[in-house]
């Protein structure tokens, strides 16, 4: 019996990280449903971009006041995790304070103080930023995609953040062992007189109820995550890696394409020629892309990725101007689909079975596609460096390549360009005219 | 270039007029004005003429990939019979396209702006500006999408409109923030989906915020979409949209 906590402790643990790690492989896969693309160039410069833009914080920062916020959870985020590293020692072990024993008392002290200064910095942010969401109203939360589930969602996560923060400070209050060293308490001092007509007793189960509550918090907490719109915590280092390393006006040529145009161009090439009698039997590659499976892998990491802040809409010119599209909505799509995908191979034990559905039409329209500039502002402001305009460009290109579906205007400039080299109908002859007008 | 080349010679650099350039009334002005700077510091340049095409840029931005290769292999098949390596454009799609897309697909080229050519000229020495037309005025430049955001050229256009000696004021939105003007992908070419405004008045009230007397452009679609927007707000007789190029042509 006298062991029975850490029995509880360990099978919380590792239920907790078991399932976690069970839904990570499922997006693993998820992702690699996608097209395969290499990234094995530019090694440094995707380093680079890890530990400037995902560790860095530095496109956080073009919104100052939110990013400023941000860089204040993040940092509390990672420097109050050493915490954990504690609480999971003691827990196991059924230690008290691992930390305080084999550590300097002051540098114990120090640790714990600067940890407590944080928690409170981040109560402060998340309550800013649940008034940005819910009380001033900031324009960017209130689009239509982030009506529901996604407006909870961000709320939850806030809510999330608050009572762990509030526990851990409830934790080193209610610990008079702790409070009476009195070193480290920077902040629980000022908390511990609010428990001041308590027996110990009853502090000490406070203490532990807080200490419990802490850990069991912070595993739903990670499991939260893979349901949730906050992979980011994760995903944008990987993501920010993967990351376009090229201009942002470079986009991709189809190498499908090359290899017809090649084609089409040899003089030598003979249009009737049957294929090779022992030659593979091809199957013809899809132009763009109508569904999650003709996007690439990169692409469905960034649907993961994506937080929801909507950073990209903002900046969005068609948004801007009211029209339908909305670089957020096209990664939740994205991400809407791949899940949906997802799900359909695990009830069809490891298979996909064609659900009669699709990422083009059912989840984003036309509509939508058509009215982007391609001026690459969403890609710009992206924090963790997501490009929504490369997605629109690959349904573009099936609209156009496979379904003959442009607007008809587009149309025409297509044809004009084919048949005189302009996208207006003028003579390939009068091209120098200007020379002399 | 054909001339250029009957006679044997290479040109100082190739200058692509790009669509635009070549057909549209009032690019058309943009690219006569340039050639009127390039003759003023003697450069040596060609233009391909009856023998450049669309860049296909417009057509894969539109989603048509395979007429943008098309387009692509017939201009790389003229450029490297010609031995080009260096070309200029007023167009930042062209010099987007030419620059990024083009090396993929066989057409390795140093291609560059105009605003970074006539910069180049000017620190050079071969061009100087001796008139004051532009002195005091209220200028203000529209970063065309795809030199600034799509190749991080800021600088250079900036850099050529000092030089005028006119007040240079930026618009809340500029450089990497710039919005659109509402013309880039294929946009120029239809009408706009369902919304409460066109982007190029958005774009133009960014630009009338800044109370400015020009409205500098550096590429032949921002140029109309800014002219157009200065029209919607009627304020045509006040505020003149002009490229760097005629610009410096008449500084």
């Amino acid at each position: 019996m006298e062991y029975l906590p850490n029995i509880i402790f360990v099978i919380l643990l590792v239920a907790g990280i078991g399932y976690f790690v069970r839904n990570i492989q499922k997006l693993i896969r998820n992702i690699k449903l996608g097209r395969e693309v290499d990234a094995s160039d530019n090694k440094s410069q995707r380093w680079n971009n890890v530990v400037k833009i995902a560790l860095g914080q530095s496109k956080m920062v073009r919104r100052p006041v939110s990013g400023f916020l941000h860089v204040v959870v993040y940092v509390g985020f990672i420097i109050i995790n050493m915490e954990v590293l504690e609480i999971i020692i003691d827990g196991i072990f059924g230690t008290h304070r691992i930390g305080q024993q084999v550590l300097p008392t002051s540098l114990y002290g120090f640790l714990i103080g600067a940890f407590e200064i944080l928690a409170v910095l981040v109560l402060v942010a998340v309550v800013v930023f649940w008034l940005r969401r819910n009380i001033i109203k900031v324009k960017r939360f209130l689009s239509s995609e982030m009506k529901g589930w996604p407006k909870s969602d961000g709320n939850i996560i806030l809510y999330f953040e608050v009572v762990l923060m509030c526990l851990f400070l409830v934790m080193n209050a209610t610990d008079t062992a702790f409070q009476q060293v009195g070193s480290g308490n920077v902040i629980s001092q000022f908390i511990a007189p609010w428990f001041e007509g308590f027996t110990p007793d009853t502090l000490a189960i406070i203490e532990r109820s807080a200490w419990w509550l802490h850990i069991v918090g912070i595993l739903i907490f990670l499991n939260y995550l893979y349901f949730s719109k906050h992979l980011h915590i994760l995903l944008a280092f990987p993501n920010t890696y993967f990351g376009s390393v090229e201009p942002m006006g470079k986009f991709d040529n189809i190498e499908a394409v090359t290899k017809e145009v090649k084609l089409m161009m040899d003089p030598d090439a003979d249009p009737f020629a049957a294929p090779a009698e022992d030659a593979e039997e091809e199957v013809p590659a899809k132009f763009g892309a109508s569904d999650v499976m003709d996007l690439t892998q990169v692409q469905l990491l960034n649907a993961y990725t994506c937080t929801e802040c909507g950073r990209c809409t903002s900046a969005c010119p068609a948004n801007l101007t009211g029209k339908k599209l909305s670089p957020r909505k096209i990664m939740m799509d994205t991400r809407d689909r791949l899940e949906e995908v997802g799900k359909n191979i695990d009830a069809n034990n490891g298979e996909f079975k064609d659900d009669g559905k699709q990422l083009l039409g059912d989840y984003i329209t036309a509509e939508e596609l058509w009215a982007c500039t391609t001026c690459n502002a969403c890609v710009q402001e992206c924090p963790v460096s997501i490009s929504p305009l490369s997605i629109i460009m690959d349904m573009r290109r099936f609209l156009v390549m496979e379904q003959s579906a442009a607007p008809m205007e587009l149309n025409n400039m297509m044809t004009n360009i084919e048949n005189n080299g302009a996208p207006w109908p003028y003579n390939q002859m009068d091209r120098l005219n200007w020379k002399d007008e | 270039m054909a001339e250029y080349m009957a006679e044997g010679k290479q040109p100082e650099i190739l200058f692509w007029v790009g669509s635009a350039g070549s057909y549209d009334d009032r690019a058309k002005k943009i690219t006569k004005a340039f050639v009127k700077i390039l003759n003023k510091a003697n450069v040596d340049f060609a233009v391909l003429g009856t023998e450049e095409s669309n860049t296909g840029d417009v057509a894969k931005r539109a989603g048509n990939e395979f007429l943008f290769q098309m387009q692509a292999v017939m201009n790389i098949e003229v450029l490297n019979g010609y031995g080009i390596k260096r070309i200029v454009t007023c167009d930042p799609h062209s010099f987007n396209c030419l620059k990024n897309e083009y090396p993929g697909l066989g057409g390795n080229y140093d291609v560059i702006h105009h605003t970074q050519y006539i910069k180049e000229l000017m620190s050079a020495g071969r061009l100087t500006l001796d008139g004051n037309t532009y002195k005091g005025k209220r200028i203000t430049f529209h970063d065309p999408c795809y030199l600034g955001r799509a190749n991080s050229v800021y600088e250079a256009p900036r850099d050529v409109l000092k030089k005028t000696n006119a007040t240079l004021v930026e618009m809340k939105r500029h450089k990497s923030t710039a919005l659109c003007c509402g013309a880039g992908g294929a946009q120029m070419f239809k009408d706009a989906e369902p919304g409460n405004k066109e982007i190029n008045v958005l774009r133009t009230e960014d630009a009338l915020e800044t109370q400015p007397e020009i409205i500098a452009t550096g590429c032949p679609y921002c140029n109309t979409m800014m002219t157009d927007g200065v029209k919607f707000k009627e304020k045509e007789s006040e505020i003149s949209v002009m490229d760097i190029a005629e610009l410096i042509a008449n500084a």
